[in-house]
């Protein structure tokens, strides 16, 4: 169960590279903003894995606050983006 | 046989989680990325948060993982939705190999107005309908 956990990590970790490959690279916002997106949920997954690997339950109620934030994040960054403002991509 | 159903719970979701990152990174526009990131995201999220109410087996722990499947379910899909219409209206480029886009000739970016097909002389008057169609 411990290797087992490990892989899911290390993929995930992977996983959060390439997200931030595209946060970097991203040719707009809005990519950055969908690659942030990503982000937050990978995030909410690996926090779920490190609740079973320490067998402390609380940690789901930190995953449910970050995927929140990321949902809240999101909206955020697109009222920016309709109602204008100076942007410079 | 728990512990073997959750091996393969973690392995999947991570490896969905995986999916959705290479597809951001690979896929040619927003809308395709965004196509790629929220469904296989939200399924890795969901196939984890199983493994992790079996894993623990106790009411609470059922009840939060639950929880967190239900609030991604309800949110990526608006989030996305939210995300793609502002990308839109700020014009980023679709893909060059787009085979149909049905807003372009609805929508005039100047005025930021958007028409729904049907503008008759009719409708302007904004009369009720003699009749009801069924």
């Amino acid at each position: 169960m411990d290797t087992v956990l490990l892989i899911s990590q290390v993929i995930m970790g992977l996983a959060l590279i390439l997200a931030f490959v595209r946060v970097v690279r991203g040719p707009s916002l809005p990519d950055r903003v969908v690659a942030l997106e990503l982000f937050s949920t990978t995030v909410v997954g690996l926090v779920g894995v490190y609740a079973i690997q320490s067998g402390v339950a609380s940690f789901l109620d930190a995953a449910i606050v970050i995927a929140l934030m990321g949902f809240l994040a999101a909206i955020g960054f697109a009222r920016f983006l309709e109602r204008g403002g100076p942007r410079d991509d | 046989m728990i512990e073997a159903i959750k091996g393969a719970l973690l392995l999947t979701g991570s490896l969905f989680m995986l999916l959705a990152a290479v597809g951001l990174l690979r896929l040619p526009d927003l809308l395709t990325r965004m196509h790629a990131t929220t469904k296989a995201a939200a399924l890795g999220v969901i196939l984890i948060m199983l493994a992790a109410a079996m894993h623990f087996a106790e009411v609470g722990v059922v009840a939060r993982s639950f929880a967190i499947i239900v609030f991604i379910l309800m949110t990526a899909p608006v989030a996305a939705h939210v995300i793609g219409r502002a990308g839109y209206f700020v014009g980023s480029r679709l893909w060059s190999g787009t085979v149909k886009d049905e807003l372009r000739p609805n929508y005039d970016p100047l005025t930021h107005e958007l028409k729904s097909g049907l503008e008759t002389q009719e409708n302007a008057k904004r009369q009720p309908r003699a009749t009801d169609p069924d």
